[in-house]
């Protein structure tokens, strides 16, 4: 196998786990600082792509319908969290999880009312079309290559806020220790709500941003979900950090598995075994990856200091 | 609670009220999910052909009664259930999916009713698995793809990757396009269906075998996804990427909208396009865009065939549909208008049909559509026929 | 025991009354359409019954539960694709390799709590289903057919007859819920439902709750693969879709919807969350915006779900 190829891989593998880091940093935030189980986060991320979709065509740019999707998206957070998900707080995580599943049903229906079952598509402007050569023989879609810049940008934008602002601080704190947090004078319910907000532009960024690639279609955000949440319990729940390198790992080591693992297979199985367990075993990867980090770490690689009011 | 269950035997009481209609058809598609978009174009073609017959045939008044398979094998066969036992359909057509269609089949067959697939037709059901009332109105999965397997072989083409879904259809088309393309593949895909939907590792794979073209299947909304991302990389100038039920008047529309102008010229091979010259086709054509603003896809072409071709059975017996026996008799002689022009039924009631080139064009309008080319497999028969041991 | 006779107790059997009386009631109103939905449903609410005796007894949120329906219904199917249609093979086959797989699983998750539990029961259910979709001989993502259903050998005991396949599906439900009863109300379901509120505290009392918690999980696994063996007969077909993370989480939704930690609850769950999806489906196809709200409802107005609205306080009874 050339290194080329390999490089590639890597890329690509960097470039889903920046997909699923937008996910989870919400995610880790809502259910570290809440303790709420929030099913619907998948929804945000399919309202991002339509939201965000529908107001690139109607202002006929990407780049302003993106920028737009932000504030959008924001209120639309802020809506479900008081209309909906405020009272869930004191409930049952299992309370929780049904609550936030009639709203994954209810949200993927009225989608389809409103977009049509076609779903919505998205063309790229010029300048993001085609391969951008990197050196060394390597050309990559440029499209990619911005998604992995606009994570990073995300990435280092989220740490500054949590690490170096007192919104941050306030932030960590409930991570930690929420009712302490509320019991030093922190405004819980606003806290709580603007936190919710900002997770919900993040999970609609990341709709928005995966569907030139993949299209915008109902129920897109469960399969993406359930990988946020196998990253955020890697990753130690309430760690945005965490979030960032357990979204990294899985993605890195789901796409190797997808590339590699037959070849690697073909070492030790005859060819059609391994044409028929390549796939699978490389679906099972990041299963197995997070099964054997739980074994060995319970609370995942990086749980908030003090957490142990979470369990 | 007590109140719930009452009000609920209420509901099912009245929804469950006979239908007035002489002759009941089942119809089982894909009404929700975003395959959705499928069943919207079958359901529209059989409501079309039913005002053609203006909702008769012969003396008898006839109703389709659809059932949503929600894209899911299990639930396909809840639907089919809920037509023959509840609804008490006369017989079953419809099925996109083939995994759907084989896990529904033996609920049709066991009640003794006449099953008629309106488009998957996966191998089991062609050969070892054939019976005397299913019947195929389409063609079976490996016929297409060996038709493109023969022309890619025309074309020149030594060298082949291949991509497509790991699932009983996808399967098959591999396995087509194997059968008769002489070149080599120098690799092969097969990914997680349906959710899979960025094929960024597979295309990274495609890049650095460098393959002379690449063949996929990627039915319903998956399609445009991949060919979308396989420009995005680069490819589509380099490599040349040849399909089979992936341009359709489906994803056209969605092509033209995104500007993906590399798709205009891509070469397929299919039974059917819009632009074939009968009769038939030409009435369904020009009728389907003006009530509903759009092409229809090969979907829908199969699907209003179906309804023509139960039609011709049903006016055989004289309305008699009980007549199993006569029923089939005429199915087999499948004398009906086609909007493929003639055909005829094999031993293994799949049909025996011209596989056409095909390719993407722009019309008068300027929409893009497909347009029929030259015949590259003759009265094909599937390579399953042998392997059905009904009686003729 | 002043008041007996409560709502929740007159819907549980309601509920029992009508599930018995399904074979000739439905037919006798024409409908007999509805003995399947209602078999259907028994199998599920038997899956629900397990799941609920370690999440609402143990406190053990199982994610995964599915992948011993997959196991249990394979077994059927996969003897039956070998030409072995014993049921006294299969049903000792489908039971036994559930106890394993369970009792691996449980050894391996009983040592995370909460979400991390969860997520990695979650994990391992879906190692199986992949392995299941790799299964290219049985079918892979497809599933398999299954010709005959499981042969007890005796024609007075024959599968194939529907109404026997209805009683044999309802007797395994009373079954279950009679186990449930007995373990729930025994010395080890006081230790299971302490454990779960504090197992520190019923350790430091010298009570091996590793050992209890295990126990409970693998009762739960076969329960759940019996219902597996129960649906691969009456469906006579099986796909890796049976162990989707889908299906685990219906199940969760179904128990959650009946009411935790009561007895009955998972029936009444399973019965409402399948009649409504059936009954909404002929409707509309657009049900899921009725569905829902309708879920959400029940979170916000009826605490401990349909067995809490009925008055069902969290019983053990």
């Amino acid at each position: 196998m050339d290194y080329v190829l390999l490089v590639e891989q890597l890329l690509n593998g960097f470039q889903l786990g920046i997909i699923l880091f937008l996910m989870a940093a919400g995610l880790t935030l809502v259910f570290g600082i809440m303790d709420l189980v929030n099913l619907a986060h998948g929804s945000l991320f399919m309202i991002g792509a339509f939201v965000g979709g529908t107001l690139a065509l109607a202002t006929d740019s990407f780049v302003l319908g993106a920028v737009l999707m932000v504030p959008a998206m924001f209120v639309i957070g802020i809506l479900l969290e008081t209309v909906a998900l405020r009272t869930l707080y004191r409930r049952s995580h299992l309370d929780q999880v049904l609550a936030t599943f009639g709203l994954i049903l209810f949200f993927n229906e009225a989608t389809r009312l409103i977009w049509g079952p076609e779903g919505l598509v998205i063309p790229l402007p010029n300048f993001l079309e085609g391969t951008v050569a990197l050196g060394a023989g390597i050309t990559y879609p440029v499209y990619r290559v911005v998604i992995i810049g606009v994570g990073l940008l995300v990435a280092l934008g989220l740490y500054l806020l949590v690490a170096k602002t007192r919104f941050g601080m306030l932030v960590r704190a409930g991570a930690s220790n929420r009712t302490m947090a509320g019991a030093l004078g922190v405004n819980i319910p606003v806290l709580f709500t603007l936190v919710f907000g900002i997770g919900a532009v993040l999970a609609g960024l990341a709709g928005l941003i995966i569907t030139p690639i993949t299209q915008a279609a109902t129920g897109m955000g469960e399969d993406v979900l359930i990988l946020a949440f196998v990253v955020i319990v890697i990753g130690g729940i309430g760690s945005v950090r965490g979030a960032f390198i357990a979204a990294v790992l899985t993605g890195v080591i789901d796409t190797m598995g997808r590339s590699f693992l037959d070849l690697l297979l073909l070492l030790v199985l005859p060819a059609n075994a391994a044409e028929s367990a390549g796939p699978a075993l490389a679906s099972m990867l990041i299963y197995i990856l997070m099964a054997g980090i739980l074994f060995f770490r319970p609370q995942g690689l990086f749980p908030p200091r003090g957490a142990t009011a979470i369990q | 609670m007590r109140k719930r269950i009452l009000g609920a035997a209420a509901i099912v009481a009245c929804i469950s009220t006979p239908a007035s209609a002489d002759i009941k058809i089942g119809f089982v598609t894909t009404l929700t999910t975003p395959a959705a978009v499928i069943g919207r174009d079958m359901r529209d073609a059989v409501e079309l052909a039913l005002e053609h017959i203006d909702h008769r045939m012969g003396q008898e008044t006839v109703e389709v009664i659809y059932g949503d398979d929600e894209f899911n094998a299990q639930k396909g066969k809840q639907a089919t259930e809920r037509l023959v036992l509840r609804d008490n359909v006369d017989l079953v057509t419809g099925y996109i999916w083939s995994n759907v269609l084989l896990a529904s089949a033996p609920v049709v067959l066991n009640a003794d009713k006449l099953l008629i697939s309106a488009n998957a037709g996966p191998s089991p059901m062609a050969g070892r698995r054939c019976h005397q009332n299913f019947f195929n109105i389409s063609w079976q999965n490996d016929q297409t793809p060996m038709a493109l397997g023969e022309l890619l072989n025309q074309e020149g083409v030594q060298t082949l990757y291949v991509v497509a879904p790991n699932y009983v259809a996808g399967q098959n088309m591999v396995a087509g396009v194997e059968r008769s393309f002489t070149g080599e593949v120098v690799g092969k895909d097969m990914t997680v269906w349906p959710s899979q939907r960025d094929w960024s590792a597979e295309l990274s794979k495609i890049k650095a075998a460098g393959p002379e073209a690449v063949f996929m299947f990627y039915p319903g909304p998956a399609g445009p996804a991949f060919v979308k991302q396989y420009q995005q990389a680069g490819l589509i100038e380099t490599v040349p990427l040849f399909s089979v039920y992936t341009f359709d008047s489906i994803s056209l529309p969605l092509f033209q909208d995104a500007g993906i102008d590399s798709v205009l010229g891509s070469k397929m091979t299919q039974f059917w396009a819009p632009d074939m010259d009968n009769d038939q086709n030409r009435k369904f054509v020009a009728d389907f865009r003006d009530k509903y603003g759009r092409y229809p896809s090969f979907y829908a072409a199969q699907s209003y065939d179906s309804i023509f071709f139960i039609k011709s059975a049903v006016e055989a017996v004289n309305g008699n549909i009980q007549d199993l026996g006569g029923m089939r008799a005429a199915l087999r002689k499948a004398e009906f208008p086609s909007v493929r022009g003639t055909f005829r039924m094999g031993t293994n009631h799949f049909p025996i049909q011209n596989f056409y080139e095909r390719r993407v064009v722009q019309d008068a309008e300027g929409n893009w559509t497909t347009s029929v080319g030259p015949v590259v497999l003759e009265n094909h028969q599937d390579p399953y026929a042998g392997e059905c041991a009904m009686e003729g | 025991m002043t008041h007996w006779w409560t709502p929740a107790r007159a819907v549980t059997a309601l509920v029992l009354v009508l599930c018995a009386a399904v074979p000739y009631l439905a037919p006798a109103l024409d409908e007999p359409f509805y003995v399947i939905v209602f078999a259907r449903i028994m199998i599920w609410a038997i899956a629900a019954v397990s799941l609920n005796l370690i999440m609402g007894y143990g406190g053990m949120i199982s994610f995964g539960h599915a992948a011993y329906l997959g196991i249990g219904g394979y077994a059927v199917a996969i003897l039956g694709f070998h030409d072995i249609t014993s049921a006294w093979v299969q049903l000792p086959v489908a039971i036994g390799l559930s106890a394993v797989v369970a009792l691996v699983f449980g050894v391996i998750c009983l040592r995370t709590r909460g979400i991390y539990f969860i997520m990695i029961t979650l994990a391992l259910a879906q190692m199986v289903y992949f392995l299941s979709v790799s299964a290219e001989r049985y079918g892979s993502d497809d599933g398999l057919n299954i010709l005959w259903r499981s042969d007890f050998g005796t024609r007075f005991f024959d599968l194939e007859d529907s109404v026997v396949m209805y009683y044999t599906i309802f007797a395994v439900l009373l079954g279950c819920l009679l186990v449930k009863w007995r373990i729930v109300m025994s010395r080890f379901g006081m230790v299971l439902r302490a454990s779960s509120s504090n197992d520190t505290r019923v350790q430091a009392v010298g009570v091996p709750t590793f050992r209890y918690r295990l126990v409970a999980f693998v009762i739960a696994g076969v329960m759940c693969g019996l219902a597996g063996f129960l649906q691969a007969n009456l469906e006579r077909f099986v796909s890796p879709d049976m162990m989707n993370w889908h299906r685990s989480g219906e199940l969760i939704l179904m128990t959650v919807l009946g009411g935790t930690s009561t007895l009955f609850g998972p029936v009444v769950g399973a019965v409402v969350f399948l009649m409504l999806s059936e009954i909404l489906s002929t409707i509309t196809i657009h049900w899921h915006l009725v569905f829902g709200p309708f879920l959400v409802l029940v979170v916000l107005f009826a605490r401990g779900g349909v067995m809490g609205l009925l008055g069902s306080r969290a019983r053990h009874d």
